[in-house]
């Protein structure tokens, strides 16, 4: 098989793969390490599934897990922070008081009684495009398998509302 | 909007989007451009501020990391805030990364739009706090590249730290005795600008002197030095990262290395020429990419995730097996081995000089040079990777080389009194503490990496920190010479203004929501938040801008100026719109 060949035949399974269940996967990034670590996924031009977006922040340690559980309120199926590995944060250690919060993440998402698999922390620095794109890869499959969140449809207030 | 030539425009349906951009509340006005940075693109830019009096700008293009300061200067000029432009990224992460999937790429293009749009909605217009910037400069190395830049910089009146870690100053090219293709001695050019470094009263030199801890930021970096036992602090304001790269050994018993006698390096055979040690040989053999182009990758501490994948690609295609070195090319063995080759019969007619090579690379003006090697009988002789040469002892201290040649068909012996390795420039060891003490990262390769491979070739990603010669790569004189010219000149721009302004992205405490906890005052790195009268204040001339103490605010009551938790809800609820 040629190398288009393989190319079109793995998009055909991936569209096969979307028809059943399309998931939306949100990617917290840092400006430092992960945003170029997935702009470096787009230079090398390595494909992943179309299925993540974006919001990038100046470190991996100014998110709130609210904006996750906002993001899964708000019908994200899972979402993904990533930062600079341990010990490169260009903000010295901002990276670690993410990990800290994304174990009381999950923690709080565990009595919500959402998967785990949904959320995930990741450390991807500059150069690692291809971990990117893989990341992203595989995410989309893992979440794919565990179906649609259930976390929309239910009643829980808007952290927006309630500050509001 | 922009298609970047094809780029963007031949996968994502363009179009399209622009019209689905005007469906977004707010949008009053939206343009498709070829090439939105062009100055056509950009005049339309400003002319569409003034004529429909926009007060918020979004270019969907590509990355902010290379474009976003032409776009922001360029809304200044019509008079709009820098802070009140938002750049979507639908090149290197969408149309880059879903080239097979065009409607898809599309949706997902409207979905970045949308997720500006929302973003762009909170924005607010911000000013930029000024800081001083210290006149003088810390430059990382004493090779040629360390050298130049320090004088470059010297000359201009700065004061310059220059600091090795070895007891000499000079580096690689102090080691080499001839240089390509003038083949004059490399102590004319390299003894010359130590005297100038040593002599010049700007510069403080400090040899035998390490690293010990660097923090702070661009304009008032502050550096611990170690020399010996003792310790030197230096305030600086901008860092050149000069600290080049290693000459790659190749493990014991590649090749015969360290095995045999016969068997040295290109700069070990260098090293002997200048000191005298080669007897009058009647054959040498040069063996080229030993170590470079290799199938595997050897990683220090990187993960090992992003450092294969060349070297998987290789291995799943040619089926190369694992071999220890590096995955590049090093860009200067072949001028270096035919240099070393002209030597050789300069000073020995009599004498063959036989290369093997793989593929020979002899750009630009090095075609002559090699021209005057086969002039002077040089052999060139391709082997394949494949079957490497093999080498074997032989009486009289000779050695026995068989190689296959692709030529000829045959394999080939060769008895010889030297074999020389030509093997690459590569990373060391020490750049993964540097990177870290910097806060400056590593490419896949470990060389240092900078903030664009074309753009910004000597900027380092984190401010104030450029990179000159073959610390991110290798690099032959002249081209190290030219980036430690080019990253003495960017850092003092920033020098010569003695004032910079900041990206104003600092905290902001709400007095009325803040109950003086405390919480931020003990997590912010930078000691930027103080609690005074029971309430948290900043002190934005420390802040860097990270947000820790917004996330960990329990009441919320701390924004970040430019990404503030409505900003950043605002794209999370517009992604699922």
């Amino acid at each position: 098989m040629s190398e288009i060949d393989t190319v079109e035949s793995t998009v055909d399974t991936e569209k096969a793969k979307r028809v059943n269940f399309d998931p939306r996967i949100l990617v917290f990034t840092c400006n430092w390490c992960s945003y170029a670590g997935a702009d470096l996924a787009g230079t090398s031009r390595l494909q992943y599934p179309p299925n993540a977006r974006i919001i990038r922040t100046m470190c991996s340690g100014r998110i709130d897990p609210v904006f996750v559980l906002e993001a899964l309120r708000d019908g994200a199926d899972g979402v993904i922070v990533t930062g600079c590995h341990p010990g490169d944060c260009h903000y010295v250690k901002g990276n670690f008081r993410a990990e800290k919060r994304f174990h009381f993440l999950k923690m709080a998402l565990k009595q919500l009684g959402v998967e785990e698999d949904r959320v995930r922390l990741a450390w991807i620095s500059a150069g690692e495009g291809e971990k990117f794109s893989l990341l992203v890869r595989d995410m989309t499959d893992k979440v794919r398998e565990l179906g649609p969140n259930q976390l929309k449809s239910s009643t829980i207030r808007s952290t927006s509302e309630v500050r509001s | 909007m922009c298609h970047c030539g094809i780029n963007i425009g031949g996968v994502v349906n363009v179009p399209e989007v622009v019209e689905y951009a005007k469906t977004l509340p707010n949008v009053v006005w939206t343009e498709g451009n070829l090439y939105t940075c062009s100055e056509a693109g950009l005049s339309s830019i400003r002319d569409s501020i003034k004529k429909h009096g926009l007060n918020r700008v979004i270019v969907a293009s590509c990355t902010p990391r290379t474009h976003e300061p032409l776009f922001r200067a360029t809304c200044e000029e019509a008079g709009l805030n820098k802070y009140l432009f938002e750049m979507a990224n639908i090149r290197e992460q969408c149309s880059w990364v879903h080239s097979h999937e065009p409607e898809e790429a599309t949706a997902k293009a409207k979905g970045i739009v949308r997720m500006a749009v929302a973003r762009a909605r909170w924005l607010e217009p911000q000013d930029e706090p000024e800081v001083d910037v210290s006149d003088s400069a810390m430059v990382i190395g004493g090779g040629v590249s360390g050298l130049t830049a320090a004088v470059t910089l010297a000359n201009q009146g700065f004061k310059v730290h220059l600091v090795e870690k070895e007891p000499q100053l000079g580096g690689i090219t102090r080691r080499l005795g001839k240089i390509y293709p003038t083949l004059q001695d490399s102590s004319e050019i390299i003894d010359p600008l130590i005297k100038t470094t040593t002599s010049n009263e700007n510069i403080q030199v400090y040899t035998s002197a390490t690293l010990k801890d660097v923090s702070g930021y661009v304009g008032n970096f502050k550096v611990t030095l170690k020399k010996g036992t003792e310790d030197m602090k230096l305030d600086v304001g901008t860092i050149v990262l000069a600290s080049g790269a290693l000459n790659y050994e190749p493990p014991k018993g590649s090749f015969q290395y360290g095995v045999l006698g016969g068997v040295v390096t290109q700069l070990q055979l260098e090293e002997m020429l200048a000191r005298g040690e080669v007897a009058e040989p009647e054959r040498v053999l040069m063996i080229q990419c030993v170590g470079s182009r290799t199938g595997e990758v050897w990683t220090y501490e990187l993960s090992d995730m992003s450092q294969s994948f060349a070297a998987r690609l290789l291995s799943k295609i040619l089926g190369v097996k694992k071999e220890e070195g590096w995955p590049y090319c090093s860009k200067i063995c072949c001028m270096n081995a035919i240099k070393n080759a002209i030597r050789i019969k300069e000073l020995w007619p009599k004498a063959h000089v036989d290369i093997l090579f793989s593929d020979l690379r002899t750009y630009k003006e090095y075609e002559d040079f090699y021209r005057k090697a086969r002039a002077l009988e040089v052999k060139f002789i391709r082997y394949i990777r494949e079957i490497p040469p093999e080498i074997t002892e032989a009486p009289n201290k000779k050695l026995n080389v068989t190689a296959y040649d692709t030529l000829a068909g045959v394999e080939t012996e060769f008895l010889c009194d030297l074999v020389v390795l030509s093997t690459p420039l590569c990373p060391s060891k020490e750049d993964v503490m540097l990177a870290r003490m910097l806060k400056v990262p590593l490419g896949p390769d470990g060389f240092f990496m900078e903030a664009h491979p074309k753009l910004r070739p000597v900027d380092c990603q984190s401010d104030g920190i450029f990179i000159a010669g073959t610390a991110c790569g290798p690099k032959d004189i002249p081209e190290s010479i030219i980036s430690a010219k080019a990253a003495a000149a960017r850092a003092s721009i920033l020098m010569a203004n003695r004032k910079l302004r900041t990206e104003a992205l600092t905290a902001d405490v709400n007095t009325d929501l803040c109950i003086g906890c405390g919480l931020c005052e003990e997590l912010c790195p930078y000691g930027a938040h103080k609690i005074q009268n029971g309430k948290s204040t900043t002190i934005a001339a420390l802040c860097r801008g990270c947000g820790v103490c917004a996330a960990d605010c329990p009441r919320h009551a701390i924004t970040m100026r430019h990404y503030s938790d409505r900003q950043i809800l605002a794209q999370v609820e517009a992604m699922m719109a």
